[in-house]
């Protein structure tokens, strides 16, 4: 967005991931993905429980590495990545909603939502006007100073939008975004989705909900099966 | 460097964002801490500070006190003995002291009673030390009476109350006229309780206790350096006791800290994973948990440090000064002057903040090295 590198496009290559590798108890969780994201869309993972889209979405946000196969961010391969520079993607190129939130509890909102620019090491009065007009635009002004654990689910969720958003990623990820809401949250998360979009942000999603794949909004719907992409 | 010190800056803010959210455990925590760091505190200061009294008490004593010794026992010397030992080189100044003690049954304590050399008092009078004043009860214009060593009682007049300065030099002292104590002691005339030399160059003085021995073969020179070194030994002995305490207080302290530090909770451990999962290093991380054991170990160490302070120079130890000094009746507002020792803070400082910081941060590095994408379950 404003004055930011545009997002570029994110192929996988041949990409597998074992857990437990080596041991008795070795699982294939991704068997094989070659995938290209356009930039600038909105991708769903869709699948049953177990096919591997939380794996796979791990790999592309830099949380996990492939056990083999390469993932590129236009050209630069993000999977062979030293840890130090892992953390620096995910703190600049992506912006993560987990599926619990992951909102630290005890904190405030606007707490929990300053915490991805703490590293940064910018202005932290500046950080934190920024952190404060993201809560003012999904209508948590008067929330900022509530302990995360007095918000509804909603709020929690826009909390979770907010701080993905502090550090201005190119990439949106969010696992199962809906799975904790009813429809009518679930449409109003699709329609800050759309306005995201609009802004020419990437957003990368996992959902086995219909409210989510079926949406007018979504590009692209990429369907998963064991560890696999299929059609 | 900016961003270096914005960053410590945010994450110092996050960290006393998050001590909050526990203020009942944190405030525990900072209790326990400052208590030990209080302890300890008070100890070092309070030995500190008695045995730099005893050295200014010293430091006043001349050079050699030179006692007579009739079967190996301490007796009276004769004035005799100022001309018998001749002149010496080095020796300023020489002359008879008259002093002795005295067991005074009503309140169970000892009296130093002792001829003054720099200042007259009439006979029949007295000054007496504020701890006899205190507790016999004496003022100005009182008399107190005591029964002499001819089974006698005898009423002085107290002339005076000895004042300020240290305490543990005046505190027991009876000052009277040299006429009253030869009296009440059955002194006779010529006789001296021990005769001082003063010598001025300390490289002097083993020769002249060497040229007294010689030449007053019935007597015992003391030199200065020797009470010194006696008395260091005395509260080195002392320490040595207080030191096993604290020794045992620093292994508690090390014990009680890495237990508190160290148990990483469930949540503690997933609230790692989420800080790294959006961007932390693992450096920030640690970094974070280095600020919060220093916040809390800093906070205590401050507390406890100046609550020992307050509490030895200014409640005179109330908490453990019959512990440690032994005398009991005469000195109980023993009021050390304040002074801080930097090599004991230093001490004291590297043992309680440093281990809790170091405690707070190991296992953390366990945890931050942990994979980040354990957040996505
Ligand atoms: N850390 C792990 N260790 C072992 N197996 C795992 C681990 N994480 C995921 N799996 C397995 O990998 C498979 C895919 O999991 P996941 O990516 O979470 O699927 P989805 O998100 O589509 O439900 C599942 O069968 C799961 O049991
Ligand atoms: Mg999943």
């Amino acid at each position: 967005m404003n004055g930011a590198p545009a997002m570029e496009v994110i192929r996988l290559q041949q990409v597998k991931k074992a857990f437990n590798q080596g041991r008795p108890n070795e699982f294939w969780a991704i068997r094989g993905v070659d995938l290209e994201l356009e930039p600038g869309r909105i991708t769903v993972l869709k699948g049953p429980s177990g096919s591997g889209k939380t794996t796979l979405l791990s790999m592309i946000g830099c949380l996990s590495r492939p056990t083999s196969g390469r993932i590129l961010l236009g050209d630069r391969i993000l999977s062979g990545l030293p840890e130090r520079f892992m953390t620096e993607e995910r703190r600049r190129t992506f912006g993560f909603i987990f599926q619990q939130f992951n909102l630290i509890k005890g904190l405030t909102a606007l707490d929990n939502v300053m915490l991805p620019g703490c590293p940064l090491g910018g202005d932290h009065r500046a950080l934190r006007q920024r952190a404060r007009e993201l809560l003012g635009r999904f209508g948590l002004e008067d929330r900022a100073a509530s302990r995360v654990e007095w918000l509804s689910g909603g709020e929690a969720q826009r909390t979770a939008i907010a701080r993905a958003l502090i550090n201005q990623p190119r990439c949106l990820i969010a696992d199962e975004p809906t799975a904790n809401l009813d429809s009518r949250l679930s449409e109003a998360f699709m329609e800050i989705v759309a306005g995201l979009r609009e802004q020419g942000m990437t957003v990368l999603l996992t959902s086995h909900d219909p409210l989510v794949y079926d949406a007018p909004v979504v590009d692209r719907v990429v369907a998963m099966h064991d560890g696999r992409v299929v059609d | 460097m900016k961003r270096l010190l914005r960053r410590q800056a945010c994450l110092l803010d996050f960290t006393l964002s998050s001590l909050a959210r526990r203020p009942g455990k944190n405030l525990g925590l900072l209790l326990v801490y400052g208590l030990i760091v209080f302890l300890l505190a008070s100890v070092m200061l309070f030995t500190d500070a008695l045995r730099s009294e005893a050295r200014q008490v010293l430091a006043r004593s001349p050079e050699i006190i030179l006692q007579r010794v009739v079967a190996g026992r301490h007796a009276l010397i004769p004035a005799g003995y100022l001309e018998r030992m001749g002149r010496i080189r080095g020796v300023t100044a020489r002359h008879g002291r008259l002093w002795g003690y005295f067991y005074d049954p009503a309140v169970q304590a000892n009296y130093t009673l002792l001829v003054p050399r720099n200042r007259r008092i009439a006979d029949g009078e007295i000054v007496v030390g504020a701890g006899i004043a205190r507790t016999r009860g004496l003022d100005r214009g009182d008399f107190l009476t005591l029964r002499g060593s001819d089974g006698t009682a005898r009423s002085f007049r107290v002339a005076e109350r000895l004042e300020g300065e240290s305490e543990l030099v005046s505190s027991d002292l009876i000052l009277l006229s040299e006429a009253d104590f030869r009296a009440f002691f059955g002194v006779p005339e010529g006789l001296y309780t021990d005769l001082v030399l003063t010598v001025r160059n300390p490289r002097e003085l083993r020769k002249v206790a060497e040229k007294l021995t010689l030449r007053l073969p019935d007597t015992r020179p003391i030199l200065r350096d020797e009470i010194l070194r006696t008395y260091d030994a005395i509260f080195g002995w002392r320490q040595g006791i207080v030191f096993v305490l604290l020794a045992g207080a620093i292994l508690a302290f090390v014990i009680f800290a890495w237990d508190k530090a160290s148990g990483l909770s469930a949540e503690e451990r997933r609230e790692i994973g989420i800080l790294k999962a959006v961007g932390w290093e693992t450096s920030d991380v640690i970094r974070m948990k280095f600020w919060e054991g220093a916040v809390i170990s800093l906070s205590a160490f401050l507390l406890g440090y100046l609550a020992a302070y307050a509490h030895v120079f200014y409640t005179s130890a109330a908490l453990f000064e019959p512990v440690l000094k032994g005398w009991a009746v005469l000195y109980p507002e023993f009021r050390p002057l304040p002074r801080v020792d930097g090599l004991q803070l230093a001490t004291l400082f590297f043992f309680t903040v440093f281990p809790y910081t170091l405690a707070t941060i190991v296992p953390i590095w366990r945890a931050a090295t942990t994979d980040p994408d354990q957040v996505m379950r």
